[in-house]
């Protein structure tokens, strides 16, 4: 009896020694790497930085005109992707229970979710950027798009199932036609799940390269003319930090940087944004 | 089956078959349900009773492969008809399940949002069917304040109150209880059953539950139910008392279920 007490209460111990062990391993690295960031990208992240366009190599600037294109392609990339995303996750859960279509939608959903960006990005090449014979915004918005849709899909319709069927039930004893049960009840009963994947994509999004290295390419000057090439955070950091130039590197440390305290406060924004509508709705 | 009784009936049900799929869940059910009164239905766990209620406002349609054979006949018409508009039948009869389910709103939105679906009424209007259908239901002195507040927030007690508030709202003719006190304490379960004893002067009522106490108590009628078959319906004071077959006899003294 005592034996087995204690057995039963090591084997506790041991379970969460290795689960703490496993936690630990993967935080070090997420540390390390925002740790160095901090140190290499902080001391450049300079006022500069947010005014002035990418400079020739030897001479100061900033990286005003990628910030301001990177978020002008997230920007349209999300408004063009999410509605889309939201209304096919929609029919996916709410209407996908009868017929062929819902379950088709739904497997090319997951390859396309798991299609490498790079691939994405050859995809609009060759669809539109070859079409028009040159690179430009719009191309990588498209092709940011096409990466947000299959991850609002995906988290839409499974926040949706989450969603108790008696909920529905509930709507409709009413006598609540199916639109507005969909639109006054279920999806108000998901949205903070739903907003959440919005908000995954996104992060996502801000850091693709490969896909804008063959759609909206990169301009060294400002631009906001979608219809040419743009310049962009992910495309400018791999090129300065591929570079032998010292500066252009220092600059490619705060990119980084950027970026990545520009998801985070993305994800604790909306966190903070669901805690209050979780409470008052 | 018909119970001894000279009420008009409200519904009518003439040979009703029930199917999940190609399982009988209900086998030639034939009864009514009488105007202004409560009918309890009672019986062990899948035996169909949950299914005969969901049959009244064809819940089932919402799920593939579960259909349903006969009449129910309400106003002169067949609900099962396949011309039926499903919104509009919905808004004649009330429904109010097991577990509670607020909608994720405030609680004065939960109360209109059925009213509006049907009824376009002034602020003044609104405000007063919501007092009245939260008076009706026992709730008003409790979140009269509070009207802005999230339907989510209350005890479940209170939720289910706010769901039969809810349904009693848009005054439906016939209210569907399915085992609506299962989840709930035996004072909001008190609460519930005095909130019925009331709601038959206005409304019909047709319950369904687990706890043969509670039939007794709120119900006028009473139909024993065991596998799919009605076995016994009548006044509920003859089916406790003095019930015709031995199945029933033995289900209400506890001898099986």
């Amino acid at each position: 009896m005592i034996d087995l007490y204690s057995r039963r209460r090591n084997a506790n111990r041991a379970g969460l020694t290795l689960s703490i062990l496993a936690m630990s391993f993967g935080l070090f690295w997420l540390v390390w790497i925002l740790w160095t960031l901090l140190v290499n990208g902080l001391p450049y992240l300079t006022s500069t930085v947010f005014i002035q366009m990418t400079p020739p190599p030897g001479s100061s600037g900033g990286l005003f005109n990628a910030v301001f294109g990177s978020l002008l392609m997230t920007v349209f990339g999300t408004l063009i992707g999410t509605p889309i995303g939201i209304l096919a996750g929609t029919y996916l859960a709410e209407f996908g229970q009868r017929g062929w279509l819902a379950p088709v939608t739904r497997f090319i959903n997951d390859i396309l979710l798991s299609a490498p960006s790079i691939v994405i990005g050859l995809f609009v090449y060759e669809v539109y950027v070859v079409q028009v014979k040159h690179f430009s915004g719009w191309a990588g918005t498209l092709t940011l798009a096409i990466i947000v849709i299959p991850i609002v899909i995906r988290t839409t319709e499974n926040m949706l199932r989450l969603v108790p069927g008696t909920l529905r039930e509930a709507a409709a004893a009413l006598g609540a036609p199916q639109w507005k049960v969909i639109n006054y009840v279920t999806l108000k009963a998901a949205r903070a799940g739903i907003i959440t994947g919005v908000m995954l994509a996104i992060a996502r999004i801000s850091g693709e390269t490969a896909p804008l290295l063959f759609t909206a390419l990169n301009n060294q000057f400002w631009s906001d003319n979608m219809n040419k090439p743009m310049a962009n955070l992910p495309v400018v950091i791999f090129q300065f930090a591929m570079s032998p130039y010292s500066d252009w590197q220092h600059l490619a440390w705060a990119g980084a940087l950027l970026i990545t305290f520009s998801v985070l406060a993305l994800n604790i924004l909306a966190r903070i944004l669901f805690r209050q509508s979780a409470t008052t709705h | 089956m018909k119970a001894e009784n000279n009420e008009k009936p409200r519904i009518s049900v003439k040979n009703l078959n029930f199917f999940y799929g190609k399982t009988r869940a209900l086998k030639d059910i034939n009864l009514d349900i009488a105007e202004k009164k409560v009918t309890a239905f009672i019986g062990p766990s899948g035996c169909g009773k949950s299914t005969l209620l969901r049959t009244f406002n064809r819940m089932y349609q919402l799920y593939p492969n579960q259909t349903a054979t006969g009449a129910i006949m309400l106003d002169g018409e067949n609900i099962l008809d396949k011309g039926q508009d499903l919104n509009k039948l919905r808004a004649k009869i009330g429904m109010v399940f097991q577990k509670p389910t607020p909608f994720p709103m405030s609680i004065y939105d939960n109360i209109t949002f059925g009213v509006k679906l049907y009824e376009s009424l002034s602020k003044n209007d609104m405000n007063e069917r919501v007092e009245w259908a939260l008076q009706k239901a026992a709730l008003w002195t409790e979140v009269k304040d509070k009207m802005n507040q999230s339907g989510m927030s209350l005890s479940g007690g209170q939720q289910q109150r706010l769901c039969i508030a809810r349904a009693i709202a848009v005054k439906p003719e016939v209210l569907l209880l399915d085992e609506p006190t299962s989840a709930l304490d035996p004072i909001s379960t008190a609460h519930i059953e005095k909130l019925i004893d009331e709601l038959k002067e206005d409304f019909t009522i047709a319950i369904v539950t687990h706890n043969m106490q509670q039939a007794a108590r709120v119900s006028d009628f009473t139909a024993y139910m065991y596998l799919g078959d009605l076995i016994e319906f009548g006044e509920t004071s003859t089916v406790f008392t003095n019930p015709k077959r031995k199945e029933t006899e033995d289900y209400i003294t506890g001898r099986f279920g």
